[in-house]
């Protein structure tokens, strides 16, 4: 018996002798195969191009959709290039400027991924066939050429009756007719489980030319429409594909549009479990691309343009697993068994130091991994808003600026970046992230207001200046000069649960510089939207992730036309002033020049006099990757990033199994001290048994 | 200016009427029996000792008040601050007032995050700075081993010190006045709790004892503050739950009939719903209320003390059903006896039937149930405010003390000292309810047997 | 017998209307549908209109418990009440916010959850009956002593704790299992090993301390005591007839909790990345999915009402002096 166990011991430590690694993640016939893994932490609600709008759901319908454009891989600024388009299309002025046309004209040759809605006979199939579907790809598969009309069936689609599409609102401003269009559809939608085909309704701004050409015309000029032609909102939805999903009993088995993507792109969905796998086959009808071969110097340097002119994609497949807890998330990656990670904030240190100077690098351990390190900085920005129809902080008085000011100059977001982030953020001095058109660097761009240029570099002004400003508000001492009572702010935020107190005290401690106390009202999503509509909020904090990188796209958050609680628009601070939204007006049709950076910086100006937002800070994202894994650049606009990709997965493989090797003696240990419990434990049994056997 | 928090009002309510029924029931011997077969145990003195010490803690940080702002000009009427203090909060001044910037270890005297200093031929080294507070007393950090060595040496002795008044003073009359309390073990508890109370005291002078939170707030002062609500959510937990069990248990068992169907009808249906989902809707709409009612709550602190109470009201209220369940069967055997009959053909009343029969003889059952539902409680809090149900952000709490801390193990070097100082202390607390509530049940009824309460959570 | 699970059945109907009113008040006081359409129509670029259309396809733009406005019958049956919650007696349990079959969910995700509580159950019970068996046999000794000492320990620590530091032992530091995720099929062992020792022990504590006590109480009785006199060896004693009597009341204890083995758990499957039905709990609180928290509050209820029910037949059947009546 004892031999027994101590043989199967034996067996144990043998094995792992051989270098088998216990704790790998994925079943044993993925080993060695050209397999991308990574993670996704929220499940995904809308996986359909005209519903979805958030980022973490492009990560994947951008690989299998493709819109007319996209943007390139490895250049900054970010440029436009053309994708499924033969060329980006030049806007058209009719009628003096009255309208704008946009004609698109698509490759030739494009063909769909294969997928059974291009087969007749699975748009009709019989009830108890679909109630034994385990997955559409088990049905006959066919495929077909990408057409125009695709594409417009999409833009009609913007207008269903049964979807949400979150810019509808915004393209009913711009293209002609579509906001008559979705009255009509409405009408026309008389029985709701059956196919409403789109084809037959006309829509007026959009046309087709013919096989390859359609035109789109807008209302007016709308220089930004291009960027939209790079979003999926724009992406071609083959109307077989709808009329497939339609057939009763689809959605009951979760067959929908919505969760099962039918594109052209590189890749395509196979295995579709939003709780804990989604996985993306390389799709084989697809033309192949080739890698860019454009770049700068430092990406030729990081090789970033070895495989230029390649054909993509790369990977045969793509494994992305369900990791809601960052703990595991961060191991997996260390332990090799995630190819690219994000880094949470509090592994941070671990991963990354910076060195004298600034910049940035990995901590020898990261090093020793041959982890690389990528940083970006995201176009977007989280401020702090103060609500100007609010009686203290609000208004254009004197007296409210001032205290606005004298807030500005005490909130030290550089600490809050340290402390919070790790360094992952950039003070923001103005409402542009770097990189849009219109933002200045150095020392044009700081705030005066907050910030003095001292040695090089942006000095926060000193508490002292605050402190005056806030007396000549009429706060002394942060106490109201007329009542003597102390001045308390109301800041309105959204918990994320029990960690957000270290977050409060900070805000409290800011404040309380100023001997201005604070009250932190935490909310949730609704609720604090609510307090935002209705413009009951005082201060309040929030975040833009912007759409495009156009200036416009940032600047019209503090037009007064936008106001939230007013027009329901997206200025949550309900900022109004005259000359800024004039400047706004002439400002967010212009083609970018020297004109219009002139008013930008005006309008800036004006802004960060006013301040109406403390301007906060932009997120920088930190990016690690493993040393097998090539063509990685952090790109904000180009989400179509995983075709670029390449995995070395013979050093994967032996890394994975070095890092990997389990530590044993902890169950050597755990042995010997339940035989030490058994031991006296026999000792009391026999003395017992003998009592028992005596007092017999 | 005192302001007393409605929390603080119940505190106060139940610490007195608990003192009170402990008079009376000193006075009867029959009541005053199982106390004493209680306190002969010596886990339990130990652990009433260890108790005592955590409510004294709680007690203190239950007396609130609102500071006094220094006046804006001479003779102007006294302006208080919004922000509310304890009595505790006072005591902890020094804890309270010394933010560093960020983590750093117990005892240490420098942050544990490099930073970018600027040295003293003006260029820029990365390094680890010190601290503002943490030993910053200190010329010399080489000093630092013996100035510790010497602070913890301090504060022991003068923690030995009070320990022999105390048990001095105790000699003298505790222990003449009940002689058979297991009062060695007493002294020994305190053996550890006072000494180990002045080092913490007597570090805590010059140092972060158990370091520093992400803000560089003082992990012990967090540790103690984190007692009063533990103690709030056992205890006060107990003022919904008594009454709704009791009088459902009893009115069920006595009455029969109709009012038996109806009370089982309500409690199956109320525990059939799975506790954790009870709990989450109740407390989102508590904080619906809240944040709808603006007016009601002008301070956080305010609002974060209507959580805490509704948090208890909800326990309570999901928490009832197993005391009345046992409370009713206890009813139901002790309406049938005798001497109940006699009384009721005597045309006594039911009023006074209950009081005087009924009740009395449940007694043993509520004050197990309730022992026992103490720490269960204590455990809960911390899931609950996991998931996000449950204290207020903003308040103190174990659960949002290991919330916090869980995310700092990932770090390397690893935070680790948060987490150890809610384990330490939630552990000691838990523990010694635990053993307490056993002695209790022994003492009062070694028949009655309770199954492990089926607090929410896991 | 039939006759009384029918009764019983019958019965829990009763109870379940009760669940579901209750249920419904809580969710629809806290969250209007107004609120549950902008939390799911996302965080950029939302309008009324979009709003009412969302309210209008889900069935949430009518009134909440009575339609004065509609004729007849329809006046019950036209509100959100009943289109929302009395379908769920039907097992007809719609769709989640994002539009995904609820009952599909449940079905797919029963499994993993069941592979997670089953073997906690189980193996705690098997551990916990021999922890205490051997305390109980042991008794009075230094290593009774002890073995309580472990347990009121073990049952002081919050699961939180387990979680956290097995996670960080187990398969951080000695890199002996994966630290989260899930596989079907056998492949799932891997995976569950570490959950369920934490499971495993993390419930040890309370569970092996009630078992002692009924050990203790059952080897107090008279019989044992003759059997003891008879001169029969302690061993023989225990297992023959302490440990056979006192499996009746362990066993008919642990029953209403087997049906709820299907809910899982809710920290333990998070912490983990099992994608069971305790995560889809958690997922729906957090994201406010109502729709989903109806139901597996409803689903909760039934189980726990057919755990009672089964309790009770169990309880016939060890104990023939019971009967239905």
């Amino acid at each position: 018996m004892r031999r027994a166990r101590c043989l199967a011991f034996g067996a144990l430590l043998a094995l792992a002798a051989c270098g088998v690694v216990w704790n790998d993640p994925y079943p044993a016939d993925e080993a060695g195969k050209n397999i991308l893994y990574t993670a996704f932490i929220d499940r995904p609600k809308h996986l359909d191009p005209v519903q979805s709008y958030a980022e973490d759901e492009g990560r994947f319908i951008q690989q299998i959709y493709e819109p007319p454009l996209q943007y390139h891989y490895l250049k900054l600024p970010y440029e436009l290039v053309p994708l499924t388009a033969t060329q980006l299309p030049k806007p058209i002025e009719l009628e003096g400027g009255r309208f704008t046309r946009y004609e698109i004209r698509i490759r030739p040759g494009i063909r769909y991924q294969p997928h059974p809605a291009f087969v007749e006979a699975n748009r009709h199939l019989a009830p108890r066939v679909i109630a034994r579907l385990k997955t559409p790809y088990a049905l006959p598969l066919g495929t077909r050429e990408l057409t125009a009309e695709d594409y417009i069936y999409q833009i009609k689609r913007l207008a269903h009756p049964r979807l949400h599409s979150p810019i509808f609102g915004l393209m009913a401003q711009y293209i002609l007719g579509l906001d008559g269009f979705a009255g009509t559809l409405q009408r026309a939608d008389a029985r709701p489980d059956a196919w409403l085909d789109l084809r037959p309704f006309p829509l007026e701004g959009v046309e087709l030319v013919d096989r390859y050409r359609f035109r789109v015309t807008l209302k007016g000029r709308y220089p930004q429409f291009v960027y939209w032609l790079a979003m999926p909102f724009f992406a071609p939805v083959p109307w077989e594909a709808e009329q497939f999903y339609q057939q009763p009993g689809m959605a009951a088995r979760n067959f929908t549009l919505d969760w099962w993507p039918v594109g052209t792109g590189p890749f395509m969905l196979a295995e579709n479990n939003p709780n804990a796998r989604m996985v993306l086959v390389r799709n084989p009808h697809f033309r192949g691309e080739p890698y860019p071969s454009e770049g700068s110097r430092a990406d030729r340097a990081a090789g970033l343009l070895a495989d230029a002119g390649r054909t993509m994609p790369f990977l045969d497949r793509v494994v992305f697993s369900r990791e809601k807890e960052s703990i595991p998330y961060w191991n997996k990656f260390l332990q090799g068994y995630y190819d690219s990670s994000a880094i949470p904030s509090d592994t941070f240190d671990r991963a990354v130091r910076i060195a004298v100077g600034g910049e940035v690098g990995l901590t020898p351990e990261m090093r020793d991994r041959d982890i690389r390190l990528s940083t970006s900085v995201d176009i977007s920005i989280i401020y702090l808003g103060f609500n100007w129809l609010d009686a203290t902080v609000g208004g254009a008085s004197n007296r409210a600026r001032k205290l606005r000011q004298a807030i500005s100059i005490a909130v030290d977001w550089e600490e809050y970046i340290s402390i919070f982030l790790n360094g992952r953020g950039r003070v923001a001095h103005d409402p542009l992230a770097p990189g849009i058109f219109g933002q200045r660097s150095g020392r044009a761009g700081i705030n005066p207001v907050t910030h003095v240029w001292k040695n090089g570099r942006a000095e926060r002004r000193p508490i002292a200046q605050a402190r005056r400003l806030l007396a000549e508000a009429g706060y002394p001492d942060g106490r109201d000069r007329e009542t003597g009572q102390p001045l308390v702010l109301v800041l309105d935020t959204v918990g994320r649960g029990p960690g957000d107190k270290p977050r409060f005290d900070w805000f409290r401690r800011q404040f309380a510089k100023l001997a201005i106390q604070l009250e932190i009202r935490d909310t949730d999503w609704n609720r604090f939207q609510e307090k935002i509509r209705k413009g009951s909020q005082q201060l309040y904090i929030l975040g833009w992730n912007a759409d495009y990188p156009d200036p416009e796209n940032f600047l019209f958050l503090l037009n007064g036309q936008q106001s939230r609680a007013g027009k329901q628009g997206e200025n949550s601070s309900n900022y109004v002033n005259a000359e800024y939204d004039a400047l706004f007006d002439r400002m967010k049709n212009m083609p970018n020049s020297s004109e219009r950076q002139e008013i930008i910086d005006r309008m800036v100006d004006i802004v960060r006099r006013d301040a109406p937002w403390l301007w906060g800070f932009h997120p920088v994202t930190y990016e690690l990757s493993q040393s097998w894994l090539l063509n990685d650049k952090p790109n904000n606009m180009a989400r179509n990033n995983l075709k670029y990709l390449r995995v070395n997965v013979e050093r994967r493989t032996g890394l994975r199994r070095e890092w990997n090797q389990p530590v044993l003696w902890p169950l050597v240990a755990i042995f010997a001290l339940l035989a030490a419990a058994v031991l006296p434990a026999m000792a009391i049994y026999r003395r017992r048994e003998r009592m028992a056997a005596r007092s017999a | 200016m005192p302001f007393l928090l409605p929390s603080d009002y119940l505190v106060w309510l139940l610490v007195f009427s608990v003192g009170a029924f402990a008079f009376y029931s000193g006075r009867r011997p029959h009541l005053a029996a199982p106390w004493a077969r209680v306190f002969r145990g010596r886990a339990a003195m130990a652990a009433s000792v260890v108790l005592c010490a955590y409510l004294l803690v709680g007690l203190l940080d239950s007396l609130h008040y609102r500071p006094k702002l220094p006046p804006a000009e001479p003779g102007a009427p006294a302006v208080y601050s919004v922000e509310v203090h304890s009595l505790l909060d006072r005591l902890l001044t020094p804890l309270r007032t010394h933010l560093e910037k960020t983590y750093s270890a117990p005892l240490a005297t420098r942050l544990y995050q490099k930073e970018q200093l600027e040295s003293a031929d003006g260029g820029l080294r990365r390094d680890f700075p010190r601290l503002r507070y943490g030993g910053a007393h200190l010329e010399n950090e080489s000093e630092r081993g013996r100035d510790i060595a010497l602070r913890a040496l301090a504060g022991g002795a003068v923690g030995l010190i009070a320990w022999i008044v105390c048990v001095a003073l105790g000699r003298r009359t505790l222990v003449r006045r009940w002689p058979g309390a297991a009062w060695s073990s007493a002294a020994a508890a305190l053996a550890v709790v006072l000494p180990l109370s002045g080092v913490a005291a007597g570090l805590a002078t010059g140092y972060h004892v158990l370091g520093t939170d992400r803000v560089g707030t003082d992990v012990l002062y967090q540790a103690l503050k984190s007692i009063r609500t533990s103690l709030v959510i056992g205890t006060l937990t107990t003022l919904v739950l008594l009454p709704l069990g009791v009088g459902a248990g009893i009115a069920a068992g006595y009455f029969k009939r109709r009012v038996d169907d109806a009370v089982q009808y309500v409690y199956t249906t109320l525990s059939s719903i799975p506790a954790v989902l009870l709990i989450a809707a109740s407390v989102l709409m508590v904080q619906v209320y809240v944040d709808t009612h603006p007016a009601l709550f002008p301070t956080s602190a305010q609002r974060a003390d209507f959580r805490l109470l509704s948090l208890c009201a909800i326990l309570g209220a999901v928490g009832w059903t197993s005391l009345a369940r046992l409370v009713r069967g206890e009813s139901l055997k002790l309406a049938e006896l005798d001497y109940v009959q006699a009384a009721h053909a005597f045309g006594v009343t039911h009023t006074r039937v209950l009081a005087r029969h009924i009740l009395p003889n449940v007694a043993h059952i509520i004050v197990i149930t309730l022992v026992l539902e103490f720490s269960s409680l204590v455990l809960a809090e911390a899931v609950l405010s996991y998931i996000g149900v449950g204290v207020d952000p903003s308040t103190i709490s174990f659960g949002t003390m290991i919330n916090a801390a869980r995310l700092e193990m990932a770090r390397d070097p690893m935070v680790w000292w948060s987490l150890a100082a809610a384990f330490v202390f939630m552990l000691a607390l838990v523990l010694a309810a635990n053993l307490f509530a056993d002695a209790v049940r022994d003492g009062f009824d070694p028949r009655v047997r309770i199954g492990p309460a089926g607090g929410a959570g896991t | 017998m039939l006759a009384y699970i029918v009764r019983r059945a019958l019965y829990a109907i009763p109870i379940l209307i009760g669940i579901n009113l209750v249920t419904f008040a809580l969710f629809f006081l806290v969250n209007t549908p107004d609120d549950m359409a902008r939390m799911q129509l996302g965080v950029k670029r939302e309008t009324p209109e979009a709003i009412e259309k969302w309210k209008a396809q889900r069935g949430y733009d009518r009134p909440l418990l009575w339609n004065a406005a509609a004729p007849g019958v329809k006046k019950l049956t036209e509100t959100i009440f009943f289109a929302k919650s009395v379908r769920l007696f039907a097992l007809d349990f719609g769709r989640a916010e994002d539009n995904r079959d609820i009952a599909r969910e449940i079905s797919t995700r029963m499994w993993p959850s069941l592979a997670l509580a089953l073997p906690v159950f189980l193996v705690g019970l098997a551990v916990n009956v021999t922890f205490a068996l051997g305390m109980a046999f042991f008794r009075g000794s230094a290593l009774d002593l002890w073995g309580v000492i472990v347990c009121v320990t073990l049952m002081s620590i919050s699961t939180l704790f387990y979680i956290i530091g097995g996670q960080y032992l187990i398969a951080k530091l000695w890199r002996l299992v994966p630290i989260s995720g899930y596989a079907g099929g056998l492949d799932a062992v891997r995976f569950l090993i570490l959950p369920v020792i934490i499971g495993v022990v993390g419930g040890l504590g309370a569970g092996a301390r009630l078992y002692r006590t009924l050990f203790l109480e059952e080897m107090g009785k008279d019989y044992v005591r003759t059997a003891r006199a008879k001169g029969l060896a302690e061993r023989v004693v225990m297992f023959r007839h302490v440990l056979k009597n006192a499996m009746i009341p362990i066993l008919t204890g642990v029953v209403v909790v087997i049906p709820s083995l299907f809910l899982g758990s809710l920290i333990t499957e998070s912490f983990f990345g099992i994608p069971g039905l305790g995560s889809y709990t958690i997922d729906a609180i957090q994201a406010q999915d109502f729709a989903v928290v109806r139901v597996m509050v409803f689903i909760g209820s039934v189980l726990y009402i057919l755990g009672l029910m089964l309790t009770d037949i169990s309880y016939t059947l060890v104990d023939p002096r019971v009967r239905f009546d």
